[in-house]
C-alpha cells in the first residue's frame, strides 16, 4: 500500500472522465489536438463533469441494449463492485486511509434495501430511489463511528480496525437472526422496471426491459451519479484538502486543516458510496446473507482499486471489471483446453493470485500508471508536465 | 459564449432526436411476447434442448471452505450422465452437465445461474446445492420458468408449490429426520436424559422441531452453535453439566468432528446420533484428523454413533446400488474413489434421468414439472424410501432408516420409515427395497399429463 505516495502529481489525476480537459488555471496550455473541442466545453467543472456523465449514459444504453441479458447481469455485478470501489479509492488513494472493512459497509447497506423491500415483489411500500438513499444514509451514519475511531489510528492500526469491522459485523446478523435472517439471510424481491422506464427504453431502442436489463440500468446510474459527485469532490477544496492530509499532515494541520474532521468526513462519504452499492447489491442478487459480506469482498474491493491503480476512478471501474470477468473468462478456458468443471474452478483463484503478483511487482501503480506511461511515451513527452490525462 | 452554449444544448437535442429515429419511437398496441417458449418444433422441444442434447447446470461449492466432500457430488452426477450418454443417453439425447463454481457464497451463486441460464441456456437446474446459496436464486429460477430440480438441501423453503412451482426437493428435510431419529431414540432410550446440540439456523431448527415430538419430555438442554464460531467448549461444557447421557446433534461434518474433539477433552462420554448430513464417515474422519492435527487419525471416536441414512452406503459392499455406482464410478470417474457425495450425485442425476423420460420424448420446462408432479412418487432408484411429489407438495425422500456406525461401517437398526411434516405418524415403507435395472438406467414411461 505505498502507491498512494507515488507522485506529487497524483492531485491531478484523472477523474475518470475521458476528455477531460485540462485545468482552467494551467499557466500556458501547449496546442494539442483536443484543443478545438476542447475550448468548446462548458468553463464550470460541475458542468463538464455532467456533460461526461450524460456521455457514459449513452453509452451505458448503447451497451446495454445491444448485449444480450447474460452481459447485462454481468455489467449489474460490475457496476456494484465499482460503485465500492469508487468509493474506497476515494478514501484510500485521495486521504490515504486504508480499508478492510468496506465488505461490512456494504452488508450494513444491503440489508437496510432488503428490511426496506422485504420479501414480496408487491408489498414494498417504498419506491427504490428513496430505499437506496435510506440505505445510503444509515451506512453513512455507522460510517461516522468507524471513521470517528478510525481518525485516531493509522496504517496497520487503521486496517487492523476496519479488518475486525469486516469479520464482525455480518456476525450481527447471525446473532439477530429473527431479524436479519440468520445464516439463510434476507430475501429480497427484485424490483420490477416500472412502466415509464420500459416504455422510455422501448421508445429509444425497441427493446423490451426484463429485470436483468433494468438492475444493470439502476446499478449503472447510481455509478455514473455516484462518479459525478465524486469527480467533482475531488477537484473541488474537499478533494484538495484530503490530498492535502495525505501528502503531509504536519503541512496540513500548519495549514489550518482539521485533521481529524477531514479523514472522518472522507471516511463517511467512502462508507456512503459503500452503503449505496450494498443496495445495489441487495437488489442484483435478492439475498441478503453473512456468506456474502466475508472478508473476502473486502479484500477483493481492495485488491480492484489497487490493480486498477489507486485513486483513480478508471482504475477502480477497470479494477471491479476485473473482478467480474476474469473467474468466467478463466473459467471456460480452463474447460475448453479439456479441464473438468472442478480443477478450471481451482485454476481461477489461481490465476487471480498471480495477475494480482505481478501487477505489483511489474506495475505497482496499477493498469492505469501502465496506460499513463504508455501515453506519455507515444506522444513524447515526460510524464507530470501535462495535466492533461485520458486513461 | 452564450452562442457556443446554445449550439452545445442544439447537438444535444439534435443527438437525442438522432436516438429517437433509431429507436422504435412507441411501442405498437398490444404485442404479445409471450412466444419464447413455444413447442411447436418437434424435436427441439424448449430451452436447452435440441435433437440430440439436453444441458442441464447445477451449482457447487467446488473451492473454498465447504469445498472439501461438497465438491464430489457433481463429479459423481457427471459420471453418471457419462454413463447414460455411452448408453444411448436419453430418448436419443445426450445429457449434457454444466456446473459451476459459487464457493459457497450467494453472491457467486447469483451470477454463475444468471451465467447458466441466460449464457448457457440450461433447460433444467440440478441439485444446486446449500440453503443460503440457492435461497438467492429461487425466485429468479420460477420467474424464468427454469425447472429447479432435487435442490441438495434438507430445508423446507423449497417445498412450497405455491411460490415456487418449479422448485423440488430432494433429500429427507430436517424435520422429518429429525422425527424419525426421535422417535427411535424415545423408544429404546426412554430414560436418558437428552441434550440437544443444533446448528443455529433453519437446518438446527427445523431437525429440533422433528425431535421435540417424541423427545420433549426427555430433554435436558438444548445448546446452540453459530456457523463460523469454532469455540464450541462452552456449549459441550454445557451438555456435560446439564447431565445430558444422550446428545442428538443437528450439526454440519465439521461441527460433528469439533464437538467429539471437545467432549473427548472433557472426558464426557454420552451416546451420540448425529442426523446424516453430519455423520459421513471419510469426511468427519479426515476433520477429525485435519482439527486434531494428527492425533487422531480416523472416524474410531465414531464408533457406536446412531446416525440415519436415506441412500446405500458406500461401505455396503454387497448392495446392488453400490455395485452399479462403483461400475459407473470405474468406467466414467475421473481421480479419487468412489465415496457418498458421489453416490449422493449420482442418485440426483439417476432421479433426472427418471424424470426426462416421464416427460416424454420432447420435454418441455413445463413438461417435466408437471411429469415430476405426477409421477415422481413411482419414481424407483437408490433411495430407501419414495420421494413426496404432488401437485401440492414437493418435499423430497419420505423417510430415512436409523443405523449405528459400528467397525468402519453402518448397521441398520430399524426398517426404513417413512413419516410427512408436521404430526403425520411414523409408519414402515412397507415396499420392498428397488434393485437397479439389467443395464443401470432407469425405464420410466412417459407420464400423461393431462
Amino acid at each position: 500500500m505505498t502507491q498512494q505516495a507515488d507522485t506529487p502529481q497524483d492531485t491531478e489525476k484523472d477523474t475518470g472522465q475521458p476528455a477531460a480537459p485540462a485545468r482552467a488555471a494551467a499557466p500556458a496550455p501547449r496546442p494539442g489536438r483536443f484543443d478545438a473541442v476542447r475550448r468548446r466545453l462548458p468553463k464550470s467543472t460541475f458542468a463538464r463533469h455532467a456533460l461526461a456523465a450524460l456521455g457514459g449514459l449513452v453509452v451505458v444504453f448503447l451497451v446495454l441494449e445491444l448485449t444480450n441479458p447474460f452481459r447485462n447481469s454481468q455489467f449489474a455485478t460490475m457496476s456494484y463492485y465499482a460503485i465500492a470501489a469508487v468509493g474506497l479509492t476515494t478514501l484510500t488513494g485521495l486521504n490515504g486511509q486504508i480499508s478492510l472493512g468496506h465488505g461490512a459497509l456494504m452488508a450494513v447497506g444491503a440489508y437496510t434495501t432488503g428490511l426496506l423491500l422485504g420479501p414480496d415483489a408487491d408489498g414494498a411500500a417504498l419506491p427504490l430511489p428513496i430505499v437506496m438513499l435510506v440505505a445510503m444514509a444509515v451506512t453513512a451514519v455507522v460510517g461516522v463511528v468507524v471513521g470517528a475511531a478510525a481518525a485516531r489510528l493509522h496504517g496497520p492500526y487503521l486496517a487492523g480496525a476496519t479488518l475486525a469491522l469486516a469479520v464482525a459485523l455480518p456476525g450481527l446478523a447471525i446473532y439477530f437472526d429473527e431479524w436479519l435472517g440468520g445464516e439463510q439471510g434476507l430475501r429480497i424481491a427484485a424490483p420490477r422496471p416500472p412502466d415509464w422506464f420500459s416504455d422510455a427504453v422501448y421508445f429509444l431502442s425497441a427493446n423490451e426491459t426484463p429485470g436483468v436489463k433494468y438492475l444493470a440500468y439502476v446499478g449503472w446510474i447510481t455509478l455514473l451519479v455516484v462518479l459525478l459527485l465524486m469527480a467533482n469532490l475531488k477537484r473541488g477544496r474537499v478533494g484538495r484538502v484530503w490530498q492535502a492530509v495525505r501528502d503531509d499532515e504536519v503541512a496540513a494541520e500548519l495549514a489550518g486543516i482539521r485533521l481529524g474532521r477531514t479523514r472522518v468526513i472522507a471516511f463517511v462519504v467512502s462508507a456512503a458510496c459503500a452503503g449505496l452499492a450494498g443496495a445495489v447489491l441487495a437488489v442484483v442478487v435478492r439475498l441478503a446473507a453473512p456468506s456474502g459480506f466475508t472478508i473476502v469482498l473486502s479484500l477483493s474491493l481492495l485488491t480492484a482499486v489497487v490493480l486498477g491503480g489507486l485513486g483513480s476512478f478508471t482504475g477502480a471501474l477497470l479494477g471491479s471489471a476485473l473482478l467480474v470477468f476474469l473467474t468466467p473468462t478463466v473459467t471456460n478456458l480452463g474447460t475448453s483446453l479439456g479441464l473438468d468443471a472442478t480443477a478450471a474452478a481451482e485454476v481461477a483463484p489461481f490465476v487471480y493470485g498471480v495477475v494480482l503478483v505481478l501487477v505489483m511487482l511489474l506495475a505497482p501503480a496499477g493498469a492505469v500508471g501502465v496506460l499513463r506511461k504508455l501515453w506519455h511515451r507515444t506522444r513524447g513527452n515526460h510524464p507530470g508536465s501535462s495535466t492533461r490525462r485520458s486513461a | 459564449m452564450i452562442s457556443r452554449t446554445a449550439r452545445l444544448a442544439a447537438a444535444a437535442v439534435a443527438a437525442s432526436l438522432a436516438l429517437a429515429a433509431c429507436g422504435a419511437g412507441g411501442r405498437p398496441a398490444e404485442e404479445d411476447g409471450g412466444g419464447a417458449t413455444g413447442g411447436e418444433a418437434a424435436t427441439a422441444s424448449d430451452v436447452g434442448i435440441t435433437e440430440t442434447t439436453v444441458k442441464v447446470g447445477g451449482h457447487f461449492p467446488l473451492t473454498g471452505v465447504a469445498a472439501p466432500g461438497y465438491a464430489d457430488i457433481p463429479t459423481g452426477a457427471k459420471a453418471y450422465f457419462d454413463y447414460v450418454n455411452a448408453n444411448g443417453g436419453v430418448n436419443g439425447r445426450q445429457i449434457e452437465y454444466v456446473y459451476k463454481d459459487d464457493a459457497y457464497n450467494p453472491t457467486q451463486t447469483s451470477q454463475i445461474t444468471n451465467e447458466l441460464v441466460l449464457q448457457d441456456q440450461i433447460f433444467a437446474m440440478l441439485g444446486g446445492l446449500g440453503t443460503p446459496t440457492h435461497s438467492a436464486v429461487v425466485d429468479f429460477l420460477n420467474s424464468e420458468g427454469v425447472p429447479d430440480l432435487f435442490v441438495s438441501s434438507g430445508s423446507l423453503l423449497w417445498d412450497q408449490p405455491r411460490e415456487n412451482p418449479n422448485t423440488f426437493g430432494w433429500q429427507p428435510d430436517y424435520e422429518v429426520e429429525g422425527k424419525i431419529l426421535a422417535q427411535y431414540l424415545a423408544q429404546n432410550f426412554p430414560q436418558a436424559k437428552v441434550g440437544l446440540f443444533v446448528q443455529d439456523d433453519d437446518f438446527g431448527r427445523d431437525g429440533e422441531k422433528g425431535a421435540r415430538q417424541y423427545l420433549e419430555s426427555q430433554i435436558v438442554t438444548v445448546q446452540r452453535y453459530t456457523p463460523g464460531n469454532t469455540d464450541i467448549a462452552p456449549q459441550i461444557a454445557a451438555l456435560q453439566a446439564a447431565g445430558a447421557d444422550l446428545v442428538v446433534g443437528f450439526a454440519v461434518p465439521s461441527y460433528t468432528a469439533l464437538s467429539q474433539l471437545n467432549a473427548l477433552r472433557l472426558n464426557y462420554k454420552p451416546q451420540w446420533a448425529y442426523s446424516n448430513v453430519g455423520a459421513d464417515l471419510t469426511l468427519v474422519g479426515s476433520l477429525l484428523a485435519r482439527f486434531s492435527e494428527g492425533a487422531i487419525t480416523d472416524a474410531g471416536l465414531l464408533e457406536g454413533v446412531i446416525s440415519t441414512s436415506y441412500l446405500p452406503n458406500v461401505t455396503q459392499k454387497d448392495n446392488a446400488w453400490v455395485q452399479l455406482f462403483q461400475k459407473v464410478w470405474d468406467e466414467h470417474g475421473g481421480e479419487g474413489e468412489l465415496n457418498n457425495f458421489r453416490i449422493y450425485g449420482m442418485s440426483q442425476a439417476y432421479t433426472f434421468v427418471s424424470a426426462l423420460q416421464a416427460a416424454g420424448p420432447n420435454p418441455t420446462r413445463e413438461g417435466i414439472v408437471k411429469a415430476v408432479e405426477s409421477g415422481g412418487k413411482t419414481f424407483e432408484g437408490p433411495w430407501l424410501a419414495p420421494f413426496r411429489f404432488s401437485a401440492d407438495k414437493h418435499g423430497g425422500i419420505a423417510g430415512v432408516a436409523v443405523n449405528k456406525i459400528t467397525g468402519g461401517t453402518v448397521t441398520p437398526l430399524t426398517d426404513v420409515l417413512v413419516t410427512d411434516n408436521g404430526s403425520a405418524p411414523i409408519t414402515p415403507v412397507g415396499t420392498p427395497p428397488s434393485t437397479p435395472t439389467a443395464n443401470g438406467i432407469p425405464d420410466v414411461q412417459p407420464v400423461e399429463t393431462g
